[in-house]
């Protein structure tokens, strides 16, 4: 008597039909992420599960950086103090003068009766880490929604900005930067005033300004900051100095390659403006703000 | 010849406590969470994988796809990459040592490597056409280099993932 479909030990399905049912499930998970963006409830479980495990392998780093700064000599901390009171004595020039030409630019909304604008409310975070998926430039910042960290949100360092924010988890959130190949940030031209939008390519320190003619007002060195008109970054924050200025024949616009402002790789703290997405573009304030912009043209 | 030079020297082992099974998972989990920086960054094995192909093609009857799967998921949250991709480079991986299950005992640690290192190109392989198929860049050739160095990998898990199920024999009474 043969049985030859009979198997000696029951085991459930076969390794092809497992593989078979993961690899769909896999697929459309990736699916609803990448189309739907379905699954944030999914990812941000996943992360608090993942948290203390993300927490002791941060350790060690964390703990030699404490070392390292407790093993520093008093001759560095006073260079390095004199240094920063130096800068200090700088910014506060800078800020006196800042302080009356917002009370002067107070007014002169008030004459011309827009609204105020928001004063920007910032939460402090550091880069926990980065560079894990060569696909994207993105980090992993050690603020998240128990802060008020918000989706959307623009993420600044000292020298300009940084990215946005593309993922909330409970402590922690994911910053897209600049350079990431999907992103987009309308910048201005702080010399000339010409606007534009500037595009990440997918590597560090390049962006390009695309889609500007020939006869645009830009030269290599120029200062790109951002315009504003977007809604999601305040106007006037650095985001790239012009490198490049390349201007072809053969192409309908010029080729302008910048590099970013922001010390992605140098810097590890960040502040995330939380107030600038608080202002959804309000179809009705076009009106009042034309004349303003004439004004800027004209002036 | 003939046998010999085929299948490795037979060991008798002791049965794998559970718990070192899951400790060394959860271990290779936090490497792979270590802020790796500069040029290590490209050369950084996949130690989940690695683990996990060893596991796999060692204890079945402990761990499989589900644990692959998992896993997976927990990666792609950490390396903030597309959600799902890990899932399904592993659950490939999980196949394949399903497969090669046999295939490997006939040969010893030092000749798995180049049987381990088309899995992890394989694995590899899968992500990137998900992500080129998402509309990402190609992230250029060095993106191959973990399924490499998680090959070399193999030999020294080997050893160590062996180390404690190894019975201690008394010189005094062998046997």
């Amino acid at each position: 008597m043969e049985h030859p479909q009979q198997p000696f030990f029951n085991r459930g399905p076969t390794p092809f039909a497992r593989f078979l049912l993961f690899s769909l499930l896999a697929l459309a998970l990736i699916v609803a992420d990448s189309r739907f963006k379905y699954l944030t409830i999914v990812q941000q479980a996943v992360a608090v599960v993942l948290y203390p495990l993300q927490r002791i392998a941060l350790a060690p780093a964390a703990l030699s950086e404490r070392m390292s700064g407790f093993l520093v000599t008093q001759a560095q901390l006073t260079t390095r103090n004199n240094g920063l009171e130096q800068q200090n004595l700088v910014n506060a020039a800078a800020l006196l003068r800042l302080e009356a030409l917002e009370q002067e630019n107070a007014r002169l909304r008030g004459l011309l009766d827009t609204r105020e604008a928001q004063s920007q409310a910032a939460v402090y975070a550091e880069i926990l880490y980065s560079h894990r998926d060569p696909f994207t430039r993105r980090v992993i910042i050690s603020k998240g929604l128990t802060d008020g960290v918000g989706q959307g949100q623009p993420v600044v360092d000292a020298a300009g900005v940084v990215g946005q924010v593309t993922r909330v988890y409970p402590w922690a959130s994911q910053v897209t930067l600049v350079t990431d190949k999907d992103m987009t940030i309308p910048v201005q031209v702080m010399r000339s005033g010409v606007r534009g939008v500037l595009y990440g390519v997918g590597s560090d320190g390049l962006l390009e300004l695309r889609f500007m003619p020939f006869s645009a007002d830009i030269q290599t060195g120029d200062r790109l900051v951002t315009s504003g008109i977007d809604g999601t970054y305040p106007a006037g924050l650095p985001v790239a100095v012009v490198q490049e200025v390349e201007r072809n024949a053969a192409s309908m616009f010029s080729r302008i390659s910048a590099q970013p402002a922001a010390g992605v790789n140098r810097y590890r703290q960040v502040l995330v403006l939380t107030a600038a997405s608080a202002h959804p573009a309000n179809p009705g304030f076009d009106e009042p703000s034309a004349p303003r912009k004439r004004g800027r043209k004209g002036g | 010849m003939g046998v010999s030079s085929y299948s490795p020297r037979q060991e008798l082992l002791l049965p794998v406590r559970a718990g070192f099974l899951w400790l060394t998972v959860l271990a290779a989990l936090l490497v792979n969470l270590l802020p790796w920086a500069g040029f290590w960054t490209w050369l950084k094995p996949d130690f989940v994988a690695v683990v996990l192909l060893f596991w796999i093609v060692r204890e079945p009857r402990l761990i499989g796809f589900g644990v692959a799967f998992v896993l997976g998921l927990a990666m792609d949250v950490a390396m903030a990459s597309l959600f799902g991709q890990h899932a399904l480079a592993y659950t490939v991986i999980a196949f394949a040592a399903t497969m090669l299950r046999r295939r490997l005992r006939m040969f010893s640690a030092d000749k798995h490597v180049l049987q381990i290192l088309p899995i992890l190109l394989t694995a590899q392989a899968v992500i990137l056409l998900v992500r080129l198929a998402g509309g990402a860049a190609f992230p250029g050739w060095t993106w191959f280099v973990p399924a490499i160095t998680g090959a070399l990998l193999w030999p020294i898990a080997w050893v160590v993932l062996l180390a404690p199920q190894r019975p201690r024999i008394d010189p005094e009474h062998p046997i």
